[in-house]
């Protein structure tokens, strides 16, 4: 099952010209880019380990690419993500996220339901990935 | 599939006859590359260096053909665009840097054609494992620009052989290898020193393609060069004050650490400052002439004259 999430969830993944054409936009807004990477595929995972330090004053997303590389040579077979970062005050969140790398395979989510009183049923999405140990996973 | 893009990108870059001898406008394409303007600019703004200036143009000459000649299908190899600049202070070596990757960008070779300015203290760690990130960083930032790194033999440092320098040398290296269509490197500095430098790291030397020396000023381009700044900073010599310069400039290059034009340049600041001394030290009224007029004795009271030979600061 594919995952989608961030920005650009709706299109097909990037190609890298397509990835250095947005971040140069991020740069044009003076953005500050972090590229992340996990192994947790769970929508509500929101801590995603940080690849290097995140980026600022950088001129030409050619850079960036360099790290994304780098990270994809890391970890080719987790997820990695690219955002860019609005510093400015009154928004200081991020402005933009999308995942630039994926593991081949992704084994997708299986609907846990529980009982609970009154006949009343608790659903929870379980990540077949997350069976195994952080590292072990998509290996 | 890069191959296939390629192919099919060509055709309409150029011009729609796919084989077969195509003619292009030399003329056409030298002005439409506006890199006709960076290079009078070059030839206005700069006094002398002739030798520079002319390999310049044979640079830009060559990337311009170099580029023609991919857009026809004649593919060479790409030019090596990394350079030596040597030469003594304040010859103009950061200034000419400016140009080229101005140049360097008109011409399509770099895309965002901005300089960063780096010495060792900017790329070589202080501790284990400090070196590689900081020099990183610093190529990180000069990419899609020009990357020039003054007084770069400062980066080797054969008498201790546990140096970072060498660190931050092989990732330079490689980047200037790997990342050829990212970065552009200028290494800076005084030529023996340079010389040797090159002598003891053969990767930079084979990496780098052009080599350009900057002769000394003489007595009359410095001269010239000041008249241009003092135009520009809306100062006027008169006839007695523009001599005593020219005997103040002729003393203080005969001393040790003179630094071509960049102690002519503090040199006017140090008399703008007298005169600015002179002025409210006499009060009154001043005219428009009286503030932009530079007296022969705001000049002659440098120490330069007092003790002909100078101790070694810059006064």
């Amino acid at each position: 099952m594919r995952i989608t999430q961030g920005t650009f969830s709706y299109l097909p993944d990037f190609t890298d010209e397509q990835i250095k054409a947005e971040v140069q936009y991020c740069l044009d807004n003076g953005w500050a880019i972090a590229v992340e990477h996990t192994d947790d595929p769970h929508p509500r995972n929101v801590y995603w380990d940080m690849y290097g330090l995140p980026m600022f004053d950088l001129k030409d997303p050619a850079a960036i690419m360099l790290e994304i590389n780098g990270c994809r040579k890391t970890f080719p077979r987790r997820y990695i993500k690219v955002s860019g970062y609005d510093s400015r005050y009154g928004r200081q969140t991020t402005a933009l996220s999308f995942i630039v790398n994926r593991p081949p395979e992704e084994p997708g989510f299986r609907l846990d339901r529980q009982e609970f009183n009154d006949r009343s049923i608790k659903y929870t999405l379980h990540p077949y990935a997350t069976e195994k140990p952080v590292g072990q996973r998509y290996e | 599939m890069s191959d296939v893009r390629a192919v099919s990108a060509t055709p309409p870059a150029t011009s729609p006859a796919p084989a077969g001898p195509v003619a292009v406008d030399l003329s056409a394409a030298y002005h439409g590359s506006n890199i006709e303007h960076v290079l009078e600019e070059l030839e206005g703004e700069l006094v002398g260096l002739a030798p520079v200036k002319r390999r310049i143009r044979e640079i830009a000459a060559l990337l311009l053909i170099a580029r023609l000649r991919e857009e026809q299908g004649l593919t060479t190899e790409k030019p090596t665009l990394h350079m030596s600049f040597t030469g003594r202070p304040g010859t103009g070596k950061t200034t000419v840097a400016l140009q080229m990757a101005k140049i360097l960008q008109q011409l399509g070779y770099v895309r965002k054609g901005h300089l960063v300015v780096a010495t060792r203290d900017d790329l070589v760690g202080q501790y284990v494992g400090h070196t590689a990130p900081k020099t990183k960083e610093v190529i990180k930032r000069a990419m899609g620009g020009v990357l020039f790194i003054d007084e770069a033999y400062y980066l080797y440092r054969p008498e201790n052989e546990r140096d970072y320098g060498q660190e931050a040398i092989e990732m330079l290296l490689q980047s200037m290898e790997n990342q050829r269509d990212d970065l552009v490197v200028i290494l800076a500095g005084y030529k023996e020193r340079m010389d040797t430098f090159f002598q003891s790291n053969p990767g930079f030397h084979s990496r780098v393609g052009h080599h350009i020396d900057f002769p000394d000023y003489s007595l009359d381009e410095l001269m010239a060069i000041a008249d241009l700044m003092v135009r520009r900073q809306h100062y006027a010599f008169d006839q007695p004050s523009r001599a005593a310069f020219g005997e103040y400039v002729a003393l203080r290059m005969r001393q040790p650490h003179f630094a071509n034009a960049r102690s002519v340049r503090n040199a006017l600041d140090r008399i703008k400052l007298r005169q600015a001394n002179r002025l409210i030290a006499r009060g009154g009224i001043v005219s428009r002439e009286d503030l932009a007029r530079i007296d022969a004795a705001d000049v002659r009271a440098s120490r330069v004259f007092a003790t002909g030979t100078d101790d070694t600061t810059d006064e």
